[in-house]
């Protein structure tokens, strides 16, 4: 039962983290159909960030400051990789997105010097807890808590303000809404601009439970957050935020039993299945061919 | 304008991949020290080549190994080979930890002439390269890659260190003799020849002694440990058995202490490392670990090897930013030694005079007596267990011997 | 007219494979035809020029076959790697010979198949001499085709279900079967079979291809000829294939799914098919991949294994094959051979220590080369167009001028 519960803990905490990662992805995905591979990277960064910054600032000031370098980064990447190749074939554009994943690996190998780095400990948060009989840090039972509430805001964004309204605008229909005098690059930076801060977020939580940082620490996240994206249907965020529990609880299950070979293999045995069955993931809108 | 761009970089990759193609022939400048061509070296060279990661998974591991083959290189920068006097130069590649850059990565070392290859950290990346040094005629003598199938079946791989089947026999027995174990819970990456051979040699050591094993394997790249911990911790395990590279055994190590994980760990050589040492620091954990070399086992060695460490920055970084020495360390420093003396035994800087004369060699070393039996393997009946003090170093727990 | 050109062109075309094969074993065999000393350093058999084009031959038909699906077919399939494992194990369990199975799968006790097709045509022509080779050469033969078999039979399977998935959802679930099969190839469970997480060694590799005389001194070297010579073959069949009514059927497909369905082209078939040839190809070239790293080990066949194919089939351009073929040479020599200067810390004559340099900073710049390439060459060195397209362009171009 304990044992239970310690699972339901930790795969709830872990989807919360890929929750904050997905909507990275499919917020990309929505408005510019890309499937942004550097996204678990940008993660990557914000955690090497944190652990630089607070090498020599105290917590309150180094924080923030990894949330702005993180979304700087973020913009910049689209401004660099992504906005030239707009007129570009899809496949290119993809293609500077895998680029640009390289690029950060080997300059955080080249700068770590391969090294694994231990992230530091953010107080409250790395305290432990007691919870019915198992022990936990207090980051794994606030996870999921803070995730809904930056979910609920993100979604009075989209919904309640011109700048969300130009985002639902450009993710209908690109060429109508840029004859409509929406100033396309500025919303989709807008774009980048969030899901680099929901990463940045998501990176703090995420590394104060696991707290040593490679340069490759960023694909396995990555890589689970975007299969959630695509169960809850890429583009909708609803669907990642819900993609994300199914996979973080699914992969702690299957971690808890003795086929822990398939834990990758498993989470995509889940998507495939709902891929085959609903084409377009859980929440995704049916695609109609135009002729 | 784009297409002037376009034109002005592609004329510039041309240009560099032109100055590839032509700078290749005279062999490329090589190494920290300056290359065969320069004035200074009218004295007479020989390369040895350090096949190691420097990026990777075992990056970590690779640097250190390296650290003790470079301050030997310091202490000893000259051999006498048939009454001649060369100066020894190391020729580090990049293996990448990964068996698919390997092949060419040994072969640059090839091409730049080496006498004898020292590496590497992991055995995968040993075993894939080891046809390409079996083609060019050149011994090859392995620091710490454990793996039986390093040398068997061939005559130009060596190796000092112990095998795998040896160490999880030391593990397993330490495990029942000291904390009585009756279950054992065995973590391991999947796909990891490394993880997986000791734990499967310690399963059959362990269930041979009558205890039970449970095996959990996780994903590459995993930094979740949760789940396998609390398992663990269900099962009522007594040892926790982790053979895993230096950053998996650390985010271990850090989460068993904020799950309250009672059980000692047992880890192999790879965990004798100051990252695991730090993450140990301050916790409760119980962590005992086997290992080639106890700090304190040769104080001169000891003593060398900190002065030089704290004199130099990049070494210090290579050796995570302290002063404690890795076995791995001492192991790169020996096989250094051990390289010197199978020179001086074949009397020539040809590789396969020397590749003949490595299997004679003997060799009293930091880390205790090397030989050399039919096969390649060191003979080598002694692992050290130690266990850290949680307040940054290690103890020597017990010396362990074949039975 | 047009028929009479298409016979000249692939008349051209055997000239030129011949004669890059030519080159290819003169490339080799300098070094046992000249004297020692006269054989310059990069000549010689261990040099990288060799690993490079070894390497190269076996990545471009891989690229050739992923380009088939992603760029003629116009489907975006991410399963690469996993068809790659599984013809490296397919190929590395059929050639282990049996004598040597023990000491491979000595975790197991042992193998579970014991079989190999050099033991079985050794007992037809002999096991010594020219016997001993055509054996060998044949084993390899018979088991890589096997290799491509195994791959495309997966391939049909999983295309079963995910083909009727659109362009991203594809890729994602064909990722998704390559991380399974890697998965249940290290499956502890099924080690005598695949040897686990360990890897399987001691099948004929390249350099089992060199002819050797008596007292092990090489006569002939062929190990760099043999990946050349199976990659051509390989391609050419997929060109043809290209070339014939199926490919057209293919780009059809890639144009516009439903003009073509309206045209009477039958999707699933051809998708199957070109999905299933792509994956045949793929089995072909990860067995060569295992012959090259002289081992099969699942944890190699990862994700990024796959986007660098795919990297080079972008960077090539897509729907190119002759770019494909380009750029893996220049990719893998960029990447393992002509940068690897950048690892190394250099102190110059005059004592100045470059800066940047140090282990790590290859792939830095490697990185920003490929975002380079990326950025300014949008539709890749090829674009489109195949190498002869070039020679036609200038000529038309020059009787224009005339």
């Amino acid at each position: 039962m304990e044992f239970a519960i310690s699972v339901l803990i930790s795969g709830i905490s872990v989807g919360g983290q890929y929750a904050l990662i997905a909507i990275g992805y499919t917020m990309v995905y929505g408005i510019l159909r890309l499937i942004n591979f550097a996204h678990g990277d940008v993660f990557m960064v914000a955690g090497l960030l944190g652990i630089y910054l607070s090498a020599s600032l105290p917590l309150y000031l180094s924080l923030p400051l990894v949330l702005v370098l993180t979304v700087a980064l973020g913009f910049c990447i689209e401004r660099v990789a992504y906005k030239p190749l707009r007129s570009a074939p899809r496949m290119s554009v993809m293609i500077s997105a895998i680029g640009v994943s390289y690029l950060i690996q080997n300059t955080a190998t080249y700068i770590t010097g391969g090294q694994p780095m231990t992230y530091p400990t953010i107080p409250f948060l790395s305290d432990t807890v007691k919870i019915a009989g198992t022990s936990t840090k207090w980051v794994t039972i606030l996870t999921p808590f803070l995730v809904l509430a930056l979910v609920l805001a993100l979604t009075q964004l989209i919904n309640h303000t011109k700048t969300g309204m130009a985002m639902r605008a450009v993710a209908k229909d690109f060429e109508t809404s840029q004859l409509m005098g929406i100033k396309i690059n500025s919303v989709i930076s807008v774009t980048f601009v969030i899901g680099s801060a929901l990463a940045a977020v998501g990176s703090m939580l995420y590394f104060t439970n696991f707290q040593a940082i490679t340069p490759t620490a960023g694909a396995l996240p990555g890589l689970r957050a975007f299969v959630a994206a695509v169960v809850g249907g890429i583009g909708s965020i609803p669907g990642a935020v819900v993609g994300a529990f199914i996979i973080g609880i699914c992969e702690n299950v299957i971690k808890s039993t003795e086929f822990t070979v398939f834990s990758d293999a498993g989470t995509f045995a889940l998507l495939i299945l709902i891929l085959v069955l609903k084409p377009t993931g859980l929440f995704g809108e049916k695609v109609t061919d135009k002729v | 304008m784009k297409k002037f761009l376009a034109s002005v970089l592609s004329a510039a990759l041309l240009l560099g991949a032109l100055a590839g193609c032509g700078g290749n022939p005279s062999a490329p400048s090589g190494s920290g020290t300056p290359a065969a061509s320069t004035p200074i070296a009218t004295d007479k060279v020989i390369k040895i080549g350090v096949f190691e990661p420097a990026s990777g998974d075992s990056a970590s591991g690779g640097k250190k190994e390296m650290l003790g083959m470079q301050y030997a290189n310091s202490v000893t920068p000259t051999v006498e080979i048939g009454g001649e006097t060369y100066t020894v130069q190391l020729v580090p590649s990049d293996n990448g930890s990964s068996t698919d850059k390997a092949p060419s990565a040994a072969a640059d070392l090839v091409a730049k002439d080496v006498a004898i290859v020292l590496g590497s950290y992991g055995s995968g990346v040993s075993m894939a390269a080891s046809d390409t040094f079996k083609e060019a005629g050149i011994a090859a003598m392995g620091v710490t890659c454990t793996n039986p199938n390093v040398t068997a079946g061939n005559d130009h791989y060596f190796r000092i260190c112990f095998l795998d089947n040896f160490q999880a026999q030391v593990l397993a027995n330490f495990a029942q003799d000291k904390f009585q174990a009756k279950t054992a819970y065995c973590l391991g990456e999947t796909g990891n020849e490394y993880d997986q051979g000791l734990i499967a040699f310690f399963e059959q050591v362990f269930t041979a002694n009558g205890g039970k094993v449970i095996k959990d394997s996780f994903p590459n790249n995993n930094s979740d440990f949760n789940s396998y911990l609390n398992k663990a911790k269900a099962e009522g395990a007594d040892v926790i058995f982790t053979p895993v590279s230096i950053a998996y055994a650390t985010q271990i190590i850090t989460q068993a202490q904020s799950l309250g994980i009672t059980a000692p760990f047992l880890g192999s050589d790879t965990l004798d490392d100051n990252m695991v040492l730090d993450a140990a620091n301050g916790t409760d954990i119980q962590l005992y670990v086997s290992t080639f070399y106890q700090e304190g086992g040769a104080p001169d060695f000891d003593a060398g090897i900190k002065e030089y460490i704290n004199s130099n920055s990049s070494a210090k970084d290579a050796n995570g930013g302290n002063d404690t020495i890795a076995a791995v360390t001492a192991m790169g420093y020996d096989a250094y030694y051990v390289a010197l003396e199978a020179m001086k035994a074949a009397g020539s800087a040809d590789p396969a005079a020397i590749k003949s004369a490595l299997p004679g060699v003997t060799y009293t070393g930091v880390s205790g007596a090397i030989a050399f039996d039919d096969i390649g393997d060191a003979i080598r009946d002694t692992a050290y267990i130690k266990h850290s003090t949680n307040t940054g170093a290690w103890e020597l727990e017990t010396v362990q011997t074949a039975n | 007219m047009t028929q009479q050109k298409n016979k000249k062109g692939a008349v051209l075309a055997l000239l030129g494979c011949l004669l890059l094969l030519a080159a290819v074993v003169l490339l080799e065999n300098v070094s046992v035809f000249l004297p020692p000393e006269s054989v310059p350093n990069v000549l010689k058999p261990t040099s990288q020029l060799f690993a490079v084009l070894k390497k190269g031959a076996v990545y471009s038909l891989a690229a050739v076959s992923m380009n088939l699906l992603n760029g003629f077919t116009g489907l975006f399939s991410l399963g690469q790697a996993g068809f790659m494992l599984l013809g490296a194990y397919t190929y590395a369990i059929l050639s282990v010979p049996v004598a040597e199975r023990a000491a491979v799968y000595y975790l197991y006790g042992g193998s579970a198949v014991n079989f190999s097709f050099q033991d079985l045509f050794g007992s037809l022509f002999g096991t010594e001499g020219v016997g001993g080779a055509v054996s060998m050469g044949l084993g390899v033969m018979a088991a890589m085709v096997l290799a491509g078999c195994v791959a495309a039979a997966f391939a049909y399977l999983i295309g079963l279900p995910v083909l009727r998935l659109k362009s991203d959802y594809l890729a994602i679930a064909t990722l998704g079967f390559a991380e399974i099969i890697k998965a249940v190839f290290q499956w502890q469970a099924l080690g005598p079979v695949t040897n686990g997480a360990n890897m399987i060694k001691s099948f004929p590799t390249f350099s089992s291809f060199n002819i050797t005389g008596a007292g092990g001194k090489v006569i002939l070297r062929l190990s760099t000829f043999f990946p050349f010579l199976v990659a051509i073959l390989c391609i050419a069949v997929i060109c043809m294939l290209i070339n014939s009514s199926y490919g057209r059927a293919f780009k059809a497909i890639r144009e516009d799914e439903i003009a073509a369905e309206a045209m009477g082209i039958n999707l699933a078939k051809h998708k199957m098919l070109s999905f299933c040839t792509s994956a045949f190809f793929a089995g072909v070239s990860g067995a060569l991949f295992a012959m090259f790293v002289t081992n099969a080990q699942a944890k190699v066949y990862t994700t990024t294994m796959t986007y660098e194919i795919l990297l080079i089939v972008v960077i090539g351009g897509i729907g190119s094959i002759s770019g494909s073929c380009i750029a893996t040479f220049l990719y893998v020599a960029c990447s393992e051979w002509w940068l690897r200067f950048l690892d190394n810390e250099t102190v110059l004559a005059s004592g100045v220590k470059l800066p940047f340099l140090r282990s790590g900073f290859r792939m830095v710049v490697f990185s920003v080369v490929i975002m380079i390439v990326v950025l300014f060459f949008r539709r890749g060195i090829m674009g489109d167009k195949e190498l002869p397209d070039l020679f036609r362009r200038r000529k038309t171009r020059k009787e224009a001028a005339q």
